[in-house]
C-alpha cells in the first residue's frame, strides 16, 4: 500500500473537510487569476486606445501637411509694393500710406516677365471720416480689381472690381449705420448703393468701405495715382522676399516690397493648435489609463495577499483540526512502523491534491468572474495560469506545513496511553 | 525474545512532581511464551508494553526485543524495526477509520513497502472477515474490529505481539477467539506480552506477572 492510498481514501472519507479546503484555495486562486486578467486586459485596452489616439494624431499631422502644401500652393504669400519713399514706420503705426506712385506701375509690372507674382491689385487707401454719417471714422479703399498678367493664362481673380457707384461695407460699419444690400448712401457728396456687406472679420476690414478705384482717385484727388500694389500668391522657393524684391525693383525702380502675413499662416497655426490639442488629449488619456491601472494594481496588491494569507491560514487551521482528529490514527500508523516522513507525506500529499484541485477550480472561476465582472477581458496567457496554479499549491502546502510537521513529530506513546 | 532489565520510567509533569511509572523492573518473555501482565491502574503495565514496543524510551535500563536493542537505533530505524518485528493490538482497536477491512490489514505494508494481498485475504478468512473486506470500521461490530486489528498485527509476520487489554471491550466469544489466536501465535514460536485485568485472559497466558505501584 502506498501513501497516496491513505491520502485519497481520507479525502473521500472526509468530503466536507476536503471541499472546504478546496474552496479556500479556489477563492485565493480566483482572486489572483481575476486580478491578473484584469490588469492584462487593462494593459491591452490601454494599448488599443493609445494606438487609436496615436493614429488620430498622425492623421491630423498628415492632414496638416497636406493642407499646408495645398494652401501654400494655392495662396503663396502676399507682397505689398509701396512707393520707395513711403515711411514704413508711419504705415505700420497709423495704418495709412501718405506717399503715392503712378497707377501705370501696375500695368508695367503686369506686362513684364515677372514669374514670382500671380495676382496684382492696385489700391488707394485713406483714413477719413464719413461726414454724411455723423463723421464716423472709416478706411476708404479704392480697388479696380485684379490686373491680368500679360504672359500668364487668365486666372480666376481673387478680388472682383467694385463697379462705379457701388460700395462694399465692412461688418462693423454696416451694423452701426444699419446698412444693407441696395441701401443708398452718400459719401463725400457722391451717391453710392451698397453692393454687399461683409461678415465680421475682426480686422480693420470691419470699418472699411470698398469703392471703385477710379472714383476713389477722383474723390481723393489722386487721378492716375495709387498708394500700393498688392501682389498675391507669390511663388518662389528659398529666400522668397529677397528674390521678389529684386525682381520687382528691377522692373519698378521707385518702389519697395514688403511681405504681409498670409491667411495660410493663420490656418497653419490653427492646425498646429489642433495637433497640439490632440497630443495633449493623448497625454491626458495616457495619464488617465496609468492612474486607472495604478489604482487597480493597488487594489490587487491588497486583495490578492489578503485572500492568499486568509486562504493559507484557513488551510492551516483545517489541517491542524485534521491532525487533531487523526491523532490516534497517526499514533497507530507510527506504532505499526510508518516513518515520520511518511506521516508528513500523508498530510502534505493531501495538501497537494487540494492545491491542484483548488487551482483548477480557482483558475476557471477567476476567468469566469473576469468575463462577467469586467468589460475588458483578454484570453489568459501562461503567466495568468501558472502563477495562480503555483499560488494555489503553495498556499495549500505552506498552510499545511506546520500542522503536518507536528503530526509527523507526534509522540505515539502519549496518544496510545490516553485511552 | 523480550528482555527488559532494570527498566525505569519517569513521566515529567509540568504541573507537579515527576511521576515514576516503572521502577527498576525486569521482564523476560521467551520465544513461544505468552505472558500476561496485570496489576492495579497506574502500576505501569501499559508503560512497560510501550517500552517493549519501541515507542517509549525508558528513563533507565536495558531493552532487547527480537535480538535488537531498539533504543540504540535511530528513530527511523526503530520504526522499521517495529514494522518488521512487532505487532500491536489495543483495547480501542485503533483501526484507520477511512480504510476498509482489507486496507486496514494491509496498512503495515506502507511501512514495509511490500504488499501481499493474498496474505491479507488469508488473514481475513482466518478471522472470519472475508465478507467484510470492503467495510470500514464504522460498519463493523466490536468483535470484528478487534479481529481486524489482530489480523493487521499479524500481517507482517512479527516475532513479538504486544496486546494492551485486547479483550477489554469484547464479548466472551470474541475474547476467546482473540486469546486463542494469541496462544496460537506463541505456539508457533512468537512471544506475546499482554496487559490485562481479566482472569479469563490471564488463564489463557502461560504466565502472569502482577505489578504493583512503584
Amino acid at each position: 500500500m502506498r501513501i497516496w492510498h491513505f491520502v485519497l481514501r481520507e479525502l473521500k472519507h472526509r468530503k466536507l473537510n476536503a471541499l472546504l479546503a478546496i474552496a479556500a484555495v479556489s477563492v485565493a486562486t480566483a482572486c489572483l487569476t481575476d486580478a491578473l486578467m484584469l490588469l492584462k486586459a487593462d494593459a491591452a485596452a490601454t494599448e488599443a486606445v493609445l494606438a487609436e489616439k496615436h493614429a488620430a494624431v498622425e492623421k491630423a499631422g498628415a492632414e496638416l501637411n497636406d493642407a499646408m502644401r495645398k494652401i501654400t500652393k494655392g495662396l503663396g504669400f502676399n507682397v505689398v509694393i509701396l512707393p520707395k519713399d513711403q515711411d514704413l514706420q508711419e504705415m505700420h503705426h497709423s495704418g495709412t500710406i501718405s506717399k503715392s506712385m503712378p497707377e501705370e506701375y501696375v500695368v508695367r509690372l503686369a506686362n513684364s516677365n515677372i514669374v514670382t507674382v500671380n495676382h496684382l491689385l492696385p489700391t488707394v487707401t485713406k483714413k477719413l471720416t464719413w461726414p454724411e454719417q455723423g463723421d464716423i471714422p472709416i478706411v476708404l479703399y479704392g480697388t479696380r480689381g485684379e490686373v491680368p498678367i500679360a504672359h500668364r493664362d487668365p486666372k480666376k481673380p481673387l478680388l472682383d472690381a467694385v463697379p462705379r457707384g457701388s460700395m462694399i461695407v465692412g461688418y462693423h460699419l454696416a451694423k452701426k449705420l444699419d446698412l444693407r444690400t441696395d441701401t443708398e448712401v452718400t459719401l463725400l457728396g457722391r451717391p453710392f448703393k451698397v453692393l454687399k456687406t461683409h461678415d465680421e472679420r475682426g480686422t480693420v476690414d470691419d470699418t472699411t468701405v470698398w469703392i471703385n478705384l477710379r472714383e476713389a482717385q477722383e474723390m481723393l484727388g489722386m487721378e492716375n495715382l495709387i498708394h500700393a500694389i498688392q501682389a498675391l500668391e507669390c511663388h518662389c522657393a528659398g529666400d522668397r522676399i529677397t528674390q521678389i524684391r529684386e525682381e520687382i525693383t528691377a522692373i519698378l525702380p521707385g518702389t519697395q516690397a514688403i511681405e504681409r502675413g498670409a491667411p495660410a499662416l493663420a490656418r497653419a497655426e490653427a492646425r498646429d493648435k489642433a495637433k497640439i490639442s490632440a497630443e495633449t488629449s493623448l497625454s491626458r488619456e495616457v495619464a488617465h489609463r496609468q492612474q486607472l491601472r495604478s489604482q487597480r494594481e493597488k487594489v490587487a496588491a491588497i486583495l490578492v495577499p489578503l485572500a492568499t494569507i486568509g486562504s493559507a491560514l484557513l488551510m492551516g487551521l483545517m489541517t491542524l483540526t485534521n491532525v487533531r482528529q487523526r491523532r490516534q490514527e497517526i499514533a497507530i500508523l507510527r506504532a505499526i512502523g510508518l516513518r515520520s516522513r511518511q506521516v508528513l507525506g500523508i498530510f502534505l500529499g493531501k495538501a497537494l491534491v487540494i492545491g491542484v484541485i483548488g487551482a483548477l477550480i480557482g483558475i476557471i472561476l477567476g476567468m469566469a468572474l473576469g468575463a462577467v465582472l469586467h468589460e475588458e477581458t483578454t484570453a489568459p496567457d501562461a503567466l495568468a495560469i501558472l502563477l495562480p496554479a503555483g499560488l494555489a499549491v503553495g498556499v495549500a502546502l505552506l498552510g499545511s506545513w506546520l500542522p503536518a510537521v507536528a503530526a509527523a513529530r507526534q509522540d505515539a506513546a502519549t496518544v496510545l496511553q490516553e485511552e | 525474545m523480550i528482555q527488559l532489565d532494570h527498566v525505569s520510567h519517569q513521566y515529567r509533569s509540568p504541573e507537579g512532581p515527576d511521576v515514576l511509572a516503572v521502577d527498576q523492573t525486569d521482564l523476560h518473555v521467551k520465544a513461544g511464551e505468552f505472558l500476561a501482565l496485570r496489576g492495579p491502574s497506574g502500576c505501569g503495565k501499559t508503560t512497560l508494553l510501550l517500552i517493549a514496543g519501541g515507542l517509549l524510551r525508558p528513563t533507565s535500563g536495558e531493552v532487547t526485543v527480537a535480538g535488537k536493542q531498539p533504543y540504540h537505533l535511530s528513530q527511523e530505524a526503530r520504526a522499521a524495526f517495529r514494522a518488521e518485528s512487532i505487532g500491536f493490538v489495543f483495547q480501542q482497536f485503533h483501526l484507520v477509520p477511512y480504510l476498509d477491512v482489507l486496507d486496514n490489514i494491509l496498512a503495515p505494508s506502507a511501512a514495509s513497502g511490500t504488499t501481499d494481498r493474498q496474505r491479507a485475504e488469508a488473514l481475513m478468512r482466518e478471522f472470519g472477515l472475508e465478507t467484510r473486506a470492503h467495510h470500514t470500521p464504522a460498519a463493523l461490530s466490536t468483535g470484528e474490529r478487534q479481529r481486524t486489528a489482530m489480523a493487521r498485527a499479524l500481517y507482517n509476520d512479527p516475532q513479538v505481539l504486544l496486546a494492551d487489554e485486547p479483550t477489554g471491550n469484547l464479548d466472551p466469544d470474541n475474547a476467546a477467539i482473540i486469546l486463542e489466536r494469541l496462544q496460537a501465535f506463541a505456539a508457533k514460536g512468537g512471544a506475546v506480552l499482554m496487559v490485562t485485568h481479566e482472569d479469563q485472559a490471564c488463564r489463557a497466558a502461560d504466565k502472569t506477572l502482577t505489578l504493583s505501584k512503584p
